[in-house]
């Protein structure tokens, strides 16, 4: 499979309690990264041959302008070369989805759309400090639709206490009655340094207990696989195999991907590598002519073969058997037994109880 | 012709005989002051790590005294704890003298008097030395009473030094040669050498120290290992420098090495006596004392098919450490195993500790016991150190457990809480002693069971470092024993059981279900831990199931974070064993005896 390409862009309105990706709230530096990156794509250009996947993520890249978005995905098509059927998904926030908005993005070329819209539900949506309505997600999903999007993905978010189950079912159902070809629902996670976390050391009133916690989740995926959904991630429901993401199929099948951008990761198949987490350091090593680089590591033959069990028990892809230990036997005996795994086309795949313990898993298995 | 000097340093634990012995051989120049490092002799990491020594060390410092006369001093650097009382009696019986250090603040302390008196049985010249006279709270007058009241040496003979500062040194190796008498024996008659360290070398074979009594020993000898007539050609003897140094002869007085291809392990035995095999002594040098051990553990291998490596392991790692004794034993939880005696709980720590560091092992050790004895209805006496091998109640007519006499010197103001202390861990027959104004010394009768986990670590905590212990085997009491079992979902788990007194067992039973529940990870499945003695169930906790563990995202940078966590998360794992389908951590076995706060 070919590699993937992936462009960070740092910026969000502002900085929702929850997140830990890398973002900064704020326009003003936009100029001086788009100069950034534009000398990031000319220096690893020659990397990789061909890419079959491009992926605008962030921060927020729906809050650049017209002029921007073009300016970045023309040097992207100039500088490499995508297969004709390349998946170009970009990521969207609700309060810059206009109609107009999400007919220029469909010009340029994008196909795949994943819209965050967390919550259909105000008072959940404000708790998240999300900056936009309901009403303003479910207008964005309609103009994504009038644009001729015909692949857009929902992010959504679940398992806190401000969310009982009642009213997570209705924003599932909410977010079914758009027949999204795609839907991420993230168990709410404290990311180190986020707002969320602080104020949860405090009074632990944010994440729902442990027991509830798994419950909201095997509930969600028991309820989206009646609707049709497959349930192919820990986090992920595409409508049809073909619709699950490609992007991020990469990630979690070691298949090789570029990443731009501040604090972007790379693998090319043996080594990783990632950039600065600063716009600042980002600019700065780029205009002295240096790769934004901050670290770096070529995994051993144990240390792939380790990610490739933890990665392969979050996917209904499954970990090779093969590739298993001949004294996971037992290991492999019981977990069937318990209903963790299945084996099936000589692979070792999670039931969605095994995706509850997709983080233990690879303890068993692993020599 | 050198002249010879052996002799030893002993003290109470921190009084600074590893610093005493830096600076000498700093003095002597032996060393470059650039390639020094602290403790020089502590040489194992683990030594260098607690800051104590446990192994005996011999260097030979040469030395030229101030009318320029040549000296070889060989100086053995004895440990400190009374767990390792055994070590400093070995170094003694290969020396003519000894320095006995006082820390000018301390004073005499327990471990102090128990030294000078195994010093004395080898009729050693004594030489006290006082030491931190630097410290600003060193009160030189009253440790030089002590040192006559409690000690009965001349306190005028005393040398007052700072081995952190190295004033005095000069005077410590002036006294040396000009105290200390020479070694005896004679060159001429046959080879005597006293075997009072050995190791293992893969490429050497058994490294054998010893103290050449009489006669001499040179490469190309063979030599006659006499307790069980094994014979082997020499390949090499030297002394000890900072590494070993070859030389052409060992002769009487000297302490060495020799080196001669010495593979199977059990031919050398710490004690015994090297003699040559055409000109052999008539009778062996007297050796040592055996060591009884009072306090007994099991070991295992974490994985069943290291056994035999555990087997390898243990046989050169006795080599080094002659008061371990181990015998083969097996568990139905754990599988083949050793039984093993040591001489405290400090002995004990260490050799679990220098198996995995220096021998790579992976152990289960499990919570540690004394000997007990039961009469039987049937009349018969037996003896048990293993509460696998507890009799059947029914036909127990007495049991008995045995005693020492705790003696515990601290400042009088924490009298009320070592007392309290003492009660506690069922204390009996106190008496008090005033050695000198504001310092007391209480002695308690009490059973040894009840001082082999943590009374050490609760004493220093009470006494805020500045209680010493000692004590002594007094003899085997009556009392009322009861086996505790210990259950995880149901079923009992042998290597966890234990042997405790009747009016304590349900306070050890929670504490232990208490230890047992923080110990034991999580599981998909409910762990109900229950303690019991005969069908009653008296304690119980439970360890919740795990219901979910799995992060929501994992994208580019989420992959190495995740692995890293499992690499670490798998280390940890190595360290586990499977009871029944209970994953129960290596610490877990040796946790349920520990008691709160520590
Ligand atoms: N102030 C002072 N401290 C010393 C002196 N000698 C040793 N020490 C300190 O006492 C502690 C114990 O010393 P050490 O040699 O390890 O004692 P050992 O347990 O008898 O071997 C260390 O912190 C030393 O630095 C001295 O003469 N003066
Ligand atoms: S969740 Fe999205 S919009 Fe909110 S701060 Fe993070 S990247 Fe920005
Ligand atoms: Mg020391």
């Amino acid at each position: 499979m070919l590699p993937g390409l992936y462009v960070h862009v740092p910026f969000c309105d502002s900085k929702c309690p929850y997140c830990g990706f890398y973002s900064i709230p704020s326009k003003t530096p936009v100029a001086g990264w788009l100069k950034g990156l534009e000398k990031e794509i000319f220096h690893t250009k020659n990397r990789f041959e061909r890419f079959d996947t491009l992926y605008l993520g962030g921060g927020t890249p729906s809050m650049l302008s017209d002029r921007d978005l073009e300016r970045i995905l023309s040097l992207i098509f100039d500088h490499y070369p995508l297969t004709p059927d390349a998946e170009i998904t970009l990521e969207a926030n609700p309060c810059q989805v206009t109609l107009a908005k999400a007919d220029f993005i469909r010009s340029l070329g994008v196909n795949r759309i994943n819209l965050g819209v967390q919550s259909f539900d105000d008072r959940v949506l404000k708790f998240l400090g999300r900056r936009h309505s309901s009403q303003r997600a479910e207008d964005a999903v309609r103009h994504l639709r009038s644009a001729g999007f015909q692949n857009i993905g929902l992010d959504l978010i679940y398992g806190f206490k401000a969310q009982p189950m009642k009213a997570w079912m209705t924003t599932l159902k909410k977010a079914l009655s758009f027949e999204p070809e795609h839907l991420s629902c993230y168990q709410l996670t404290l990311e180190k340094g986020t707002v969320f976390k602080r104020r949860s050391q405090k009074n632990n009133s944010i994440i729902l207990p442990e027991k509830t916690a798994a419950a909201h989740f095997l509930a969600t995926s028991a309820f989206l696989e009646n609707k049709g959904y497959v349930h192919y991630e820990v986090s992920n429901f595409a409508l049809n195999k073909s619709l699950e993401s490609r992007h991020n199929r990469k990630y979690w099948r070691h298949i090789p991907y570029l990443g731009l951008g501040p604090s972007a990761h790379s693998f090319d198949g043996k080594q990783r590598w990632w950039n600065v987490r600063s716009v600042r350091e980002y600019c700065k090593a780029l205009n002295e002519n240096r790769l934004p680089v901050e670290g770096n590591e070529t995994l051993t033959k144990e240390q792939l073969h380790l990610e490739s069990l933890a990665l392969g028990v979050r996917t209904r892809h499954g970990v090779d058997t093969t590739i298993l230990p001949p004294a996971s036997g037992n290991a492999l005996f019981m977990l069937q037994r318990q209903g963790l795994l299945k084996i099936k086309r000589g692979h070792a795949i999670p039931t969605r109880r095994g995706y509850l313990m997709a983080d233990h898993l690879p303890l068993w298995l692993s020599p | 012709m050198k002249q010879i000097r052996n002799f030893s340093i002993i003290a109470h634990i921190d009084h600074g005989k590893s610093t005493l012995a830096d600076r000498m051989i700093q003095a002597t120049g032996l060393v470059e002051t650039r390639d020094f490092r602290d403790q020089l002799l502590d040489n194992m990491d683990i030594e260098r790590e607690r800051g104590i020594t446990i192994k005996s060390q011999a260097i030979t410092l040469p030395y030229v005294d101030r009318e320029g006369r040549e000296f070889a001093l060989n100086l053995i650097d004895t440990p400190g704890h009374v767990d390792f009382s055994y070590e400093v009696s070995r170094a003694l019986a290969s020396c003519e003298g000894v320095l006995l250090l006082v820390d000018a603040a301390q004073g005499v302390e327990a471990q102090t008097m128990a030294n000078l008196f195994a010093a004395m049985e080898h009729d050693l010249e004594i030489i006290p030395v006082i030491n931190k006279i630097d410290l600003p709270s060193a009160d030189v007058e009253s440790v030089k009473e002590q040192i006559e009241m409690d000690l009965g040496l001349d306190s005028e003979t005393a040398i007052l030094c700072s081995a952190k500062e190295g004033t005095g040194v000069d005077d410590v190796l002036e006294a040396i040669v000009n105290r200390l008498p020479p070694p005896l024996g004679s060159e001429e008659d046959p080879l005597k050498a006293l075997i009072f360290d050995a190791h293992y070398d893969p490429f050497r074979g058994t490294i054998v120290s010893c103290r050449i009594f009489s006669g001499h020993v040179r490469p190309g000898d063979t030599i006659r290992l006499m307790f069980n007539n094994a014979t082997y050609r020499v390949e090499e003897v030297g002394i000890f420098h900072l590494s070993r140094e070859p030389r052409k002869t060992l002769s009487a007085g000297e302490v060495g090495y020799i080196i001669s291809g010495i593979k199977t392990v059990s031919d050398t035995r710490i004690g015994d006596t090297v003699t040559l095999a055409d000109n052999p002594a008539p009778e062996p040098l007297p050796g040592f004392k055996e060591v009884k051990p009072v306090v007994f553990a099991s070991i295992y291998p974490v994985a069943s098919d290291e056994y035999r490596s555990l087997v390898e392991a243990l046989e050169k790692y006795k080599l080094n450490d002659a008061a371990l004794i181990f015998q083969k034993d097996s568990s139905a939880a754990l599988g083949l195993g050793f039984r093993c005696g040591f001489l405290g709980l400090l002995h004990l720590e260490i050799v679990q500790e220098r198996l995995e560091r220096e021998f790579d092992q992976s152990l289960i050790m499990t919570a540690p016991t004394v000997q007990y004895r039961f009469e039987l209805t049937n009349g018969d006496h037996i003896t048990v150190d293993n509460p696998l091998y507890y009799p059947d109640p029914a036909t127990i007519s007495k049991a008995f457990e045995p005693f020492i006499r705790a003696s515990i010197m601290i400042p009088e103001r924490y009298m009320g809480a070592v007392m309290e202390l003492c009660l506690e861990r069922r204390g009996t027959n106190s008496k008090f002693h005033y050695p000198s104004p504001g310092r007391i010394e209480i002695q308690f009768d009490m059973p040894l069971a009840e001082v082999i986990y943590d009374f050490y670590d609760k004493l220093k905590t009470v006494t805020q470092g500045y209680g010493s212990f000692d004590y002594e085997l007094l003899d085997y009491r009556e009392s009322d024993l009861v086996k505790l079992d210990i259950l995880l979902n149901g079923e009992k788990v042998d290597a966890l059981c234990q042997i405790v007194h009747r009016d304590g067992a349900r306070a050890r039973a929670l504490q232990a279900c208490k230890r047992l529940k923080e110990e034991i990870p999580r599981h998909m499945f409910k762990i109900a831990i229950q303690g019991a003695i005969g069908g009653t169930i008296i304690a119980r906790s439970t360890v919740n199931a795990f219901r979910k563990d799995v992060t929501a995202k994992c994208y580019g940078g989420d992959i190495t974070r995740k692995r890293k966590l499992l690499e670490k998360q798998k280390k940890g794992k190595k360290r586990m064993k499977m009871v029944g389908s209970v994953t129960v951590p290596q610490s877990a076995f040796v946790a349920v005896l520990k008691s709160d706060n520590n």
